[in-house]
């Protein structure tokens, strides 16, 4: 395959959604299990205490449950974020989209932008310890199969976000 | 036999994991979404991609879920529903929206954002990484939080006493609006 030579536009929104049940049922019919991401940060957090100070992380109720056989490093999530950055990777450069770049509004410097990154990353890191899932396995996952805590979760998000977003102007618009 | 087929942790169930992950990844960069400035979109009116494709998937793999049931060829009980802890999802949520409109990823678009070259989408993976790191050995102060209000793996039908097929006919009413209302707020001049 020949990556385009320039960008090419994305995919309809509803095409590419319904694609992305497609997947997800599939991984619901084939492991009986949905997609995910936060926990293959939790896994590889856990993974990586016990190589430092291994007493410390057995005796850490949190990450207990990730060091359980089969191991941090043979956890279902850790693979499939794996391929979800294979996939990506090879999906922008097919399209012409894989390129160096620091997104930003346009009066946001790249310095400033990347902060915010890490501290928004950092805060979605905490919830999503909290809230057991992130927009992977509780809002799409969970949504689909209609759970509580899911369809809660994903109203409560929307609302966070709606709420900030109007104190972060200069980092977008 | 009836389906889910698989349900080890062996090689097997890791490269269903791989390619699993690799078709997940490959739809959400197809959507825009390894994209910060257009997910942000959303939460100024502009955009609406993130509503219109997180609803898509969600009454695809709904509805298909549904019908291969009751069809008889997949067992809704031996699927894993994510347990439901009513207060730690909602502050949760909440505070992961913050996040979100602050990095402009989630997790797993951030490995997306991160993977096609973007500096701030792997700003956000290292942010994401800290954040579960420092909260996983710092864990002892919110345990009490944590495990508050626990509710198993339930359901809407079961919380709020109506069948299955109703409540899944109407989250697909209620994704058909939020199209027509995104699409119109979209054309506006």
């Amino acid at each position: 395959m020949i990556p385009a030579a320039r960008p090419r536009p994305y995919a309809d929104p509803y095409v590419a959604g319904a694609c992305l049940g497609v997947v997800l049922l599939a991984a619901l019919v084939i492991t009986g299990r949905g997609l995910g991401a936060s926990g293959a940060f939790a896994t590889t957090a856990a993974g990586l205490t016990h190589a430092i100070a291994p007493g410390h992380a057995d005796g850490n109720p949190y990450f207990a449950r990730y060091l359980a056989a089969p191991g941090p490093w043979r956890d279902w999530l850790l693979f499939e974020l794996g391929g979800v950055a294979l996939g990506g990777a090879l999906s922008a450069w097919a399209a012409g989209r894989l390129r160096g770049a620091v997104e930003r509004g346009p009066r946001a410097r790249p310095p400033a932008r990347l902060i915010v990154a890490f501290a928004g990353g950092a805060i979605m890191g905490f919830a999503a310890v909290l809230a057991r899932g992130c927009t992977s396995g509780l809002v799409l996952t969970g949504g689909a199969l209609l759970g509580v805590g899911a369809w809660l979760f994903m109203l409560a998000a929307f609302a966070g976000a709606y709420a900030a977003a109007p104190l972060l102007r200069r980092m977008w618009r | 036999m009836t389906a889910p087929w698989i349900d080890d942790t062996g090689s097997a169930a890791l490269a269903i994991a791989v390619g699993v992950g690799v078709a997940f990844g490959a739809a959400l960069e197809r959507a825009g979404l390894g994209s910060a400035r257009k997910l942000v979109g959303q939460f100024y009116g502009t955009d609406f991609t993130v509503l219109k494709v997180m609803l898509s998937a969600i009454v695809t793999a709904m509805l298909g879920a549904f019908w291969l049931t009751q069809l008889g060829v997949l067992d809704l009980a031996r699927v894993e529903v994510p347990e439901t802890w009513l207060v730690p999802q909602l502050v949760g949520g909440a505070v992961f929206g913050v996040g979100m409109a602050m990095a402009g990823l989630c997790p797993g678009t951030s490995c997306v954002a991160a993977a096609s070259g973007r500096g701030d989408g792997a700003s956000v993976l290292l942010g994401i990484f800290a954040g579960v790191l420092a909260t996983g050995l710092g864990f002892a102060p919110l345990r009490a939080l944590y495990d508050s209000t626990p509710r198993g793996p339930l359901i809407l039908p079961a919380w709020l006493g109506v069948p299955y097929g109703v409540v899944v006919l109407a989250i697909v009413a209620l994704a058909l609006v939020a199209f027509r209302v995104a699409e119109r707020i979209e054309a506006r001049p």
